[in-house]
């Protein structure tokens, strides 16, 4: 019995932590998929999420509306950093633009020292914090609602990508750019879009984490590179394929975590992620395609 | 100067190189200032990583989010073997780099099979597993706090301890990964690479092996950055993992942007831009924020990263050529100045 309620805390833990990164990797998914860039600051919109949302809270706003200004505000930040960094070096290589996302990672980092300094902040959870006990493992709601606000964004990113007419167009842009292109969608007003909307959730992503694992200038680098691991892992081109990988990787760290060392639960992630560039470079869950050259 | 030989100088002959380290070499005659040669050779350390950097990054067009990893396996490689195991420190550097070598061969023939970006996220997770190793083996590597007490290098009975002889010492490395490097942009794998540029598909229908070519510059980043890390262990004798953080390959690739990725100089004109601006930004901001504390100073490198990129993308050095090209213009006599050397120097005049 011991044993099974270990697991399940194991259990757990994994499918929070999966369930902030798969908000992540969307995002992520979402930026390169529409513009071919891989976004190094993807991690840094869940950091400036967390930490203004706690600034706002110890402004005494009430928290539901700290949340929802905070994800604006970010989205905004996103926007922001699409115009100036993105949209006026558009013209330059891929290369340059991964390196400019780099450095607009180190800036918003630099930025967040300057202004929350290095300290770790916490935020209230979001309801009150009883811990729940099924089968021996304990549960602290502010958990169901990682893994619960993460299952309804999702699903609510779904139906925007499929049944709405800027959601269609982003994934038109996916599909084919210059088909998209000759239908008279403009793909520089959907890469700001796509920014802006994977600000957007991964600064939700970052206050759904605060309550749980405190928050600091430096969380967004881990979270965004472990959200890498898992879309790379899903097939980087497949949202759903991203969210699997990503529940994946939660699950594994927490019981690398739990059953081995909470140090070398890095190791164990990263060359997981090594592995799989060696044997299925297309990722777990990818459908064979025909882009090889 | 005769124009003859500014011609040669132009024509990438060993020339330039030479009349470059002779006058750095001179600097010790001017200055004796301590101060001074302990930034001179900090650069040299930066600059010797960055040469295999640009040269992968300019000609390979790869990012490696790495290189901390590679100067940190030559930096322990060094502690370990002199410190612990009392191995004459040269063998150690060699051993070191043939272990950054294979490393790299492992961590590279997986992702240069693959096309796009790859490598940017293999190596920075790479990156982070070996500092992790370096934090958690802490039987071997003495953990966060560190390994002290690695001995001084020394060569014929001398022992490199001061300052000044570290200088020369470093910077004798950086010539010749200078003149080794240049080799390679001028041979085979160097025009292979540049044919990449005109058109990858057409190199790879000619027979030009892009995937070995970008492996074997790989691996030689590697090694220059495992010779910089072993060499910077036994000039500080204290080491620990922090010292190779990601944030530090970060600052290997802004060191390399701001110099310009397409010229080995580059990475000189570049380390030494950084490690003058980091001494001027931690010596005046803490005057104007006072109760500033940490990392703060990837702000600006982070701002510089993103404009340098946006608005000169192939960095300082085609800005210094381009300056001195309209210069010599007007004075049609001074040829000499084309010579990106005295490119640099007179960059550093214009300052």
């Amino acid at each position: 019995m011991e044993v099974l309620s270990q697991m399940m805390q194991l259990l757990f833990s994994g499918l929070t932590l999966g369930a902030i990164y798969a908000l992540i990797a969307v995002g992520f998914v979402v930026i390169y998929n529409v513009t071919g860039i891989l976004n190094f600051a993807q991690g840094e919109f869940a950091m400036l999420g967390a930490l203004t949302c706690i600034s706002l809270v110890n402004m005494n706003v009430p928290l539901w509306l700290a949340i929802i200004l905070s994800i604006v505000i970010v989205a905004a930040i996103g926007g922001i950093f699409e115009r100036t960094a993105l949209h006026t070096a558009r013209k330059s290589s891929v290369t340059t633009l991964i390196i400019i996302t780099i450095g607009v990672s180190i800036a918003l980092r630099g930025l967040a020292i300057l202004i929350w300094g290095t300290q770790v902040q916490t935020l209230p959870p979001f309801t009150d914090n009883t811990p729940i006990s099924i089968l021996d493992a304990v549960l602290l709601p502010q958990n169901i609602w990682a893994v619960g606000i993460s299952v309804v964004i999702l699903i609510l990113m779904m139906y925007f990508f499929n049944y709405t007419f800027v959601g269609k167009s982003l994934t038109a842009c996916v599909v084919n750019p210059f088909a998209a292109r000759l239908m008279g969608i403009n793909p520089e007003k959907m890469s700001l879009f796509a920014v802006i909307v994977s600000a957007g959730v991964g600064a939700l992503a970052g206050t759904v984490i605060a309550p749980i694992s405190g928050a600091t200038y430096d969380m967004g680098m881990m979270l965004g590179i472990k959200a890498f691991v898992a879309a790379v892992i899903g097939g980087l081109t497949n949202a759903p394929a991203a969210i699997a990988g990503a529940f994946l990787i939660g699950i594994l760290e927490a019981f690398t975590e739990g059953l081995w060392s909470s140090g070398l639960k890095d190791v164990v992630t990263f060359s997981f992620l090594l592995l799989i560039l060696f044997v299925k470079p297309e990722g777990l869950f990818a459908k064979a395609s025909g882009k090889r050259v | 100067m005769n124009s003859k030989s500014l011609k040669l100088i132009y024509n990438n002959s060993i020339l330039g190189p030479i009349i470059f380290f002779v006058l750095l070499f001179c600097v010790p005659l001017v200055s004796s200032s301590n101060y001074l040669f302990s930034i001179l050779t900090m650069v040299g350390f930066y600059a010797l990583v960055c040469i295999g950097l640009t040269t992968l990054t300019g000609y390979a067009g790869q990012i490696s989010l790495g290189h901390a990893a590679f100067y940190g396996i030559g930096a322990y490689s060094s502690a370990v073997l002199t410190g612990t195991y009392g191995l004459n420190p040269w063998v150690a550097i060699i051993i070191g780099a043939i272990i950054s070598a294979v490393v790299a061969l492992i961590v590279g023939i997986p992702t240069f099979k693959l096309k796009g970006y790859y490598l940017a996220l293999a190596t920075l997770g790479f990156g982070i597993i070996v500092y992790t190793l370096f934090k958690e083996l802490s039987t071997i590597t003495g953990g966060s706090n560190g390994f002290f007490g690695i001995p001084p290098i020394s060569l014929f009975g001398f022992e490199f301890i001061t300052d000044t002889s570290y200088f020369y010492l470093i910077w004798i490395f950086v010539f010749f990964a200078i003149l080794f490097t240049r080799n390679i942009i001028h041979s085979r794998i160097g025009r292979g690479l540049r044919s990449i540029e005109g058109s990858e598909i057409a190199a790879d229908a000619v027979g030009v092996n892009l995937m070995n070519y970008k492996l074997q510059i790989f691996v030689l980043s590697a090694i220059f950055a495992s010779v910089s890390g072993s060499l910077l262990a036994h000039y500080v004798s204290f080491i620990n993992p922090d010292l190779f953080v990601a944030n530090t390959s970060i600052f290997f690739l802004i060191m390399v942007i701001m110099g310009g990725k397409g010229n080995i100089w580059g990475s000189i004109v570049g380390a030494a831009m950084y490690v003058l601006l980091d001494e001027i930004l931690k010596h005046y901001v803490p005057m104007l924020l006072p109760n500033v504390g940490g990392q703060f100073e990837i702000v600006f490198f982070g701002i510089l990263l993103v404009l340098t990129l946006i608005y000169m993308p192939d960095g300082l050095v085609p800005r210094f050529e381009k300056l001195i090209s309209k210069f010599k213009k007007k004075t049609p006599t001074n040829g000499a100045l084309q010579s990106t050397i005295s490119a640099n120097a007179t960059g550093g005049d214009n300052k």
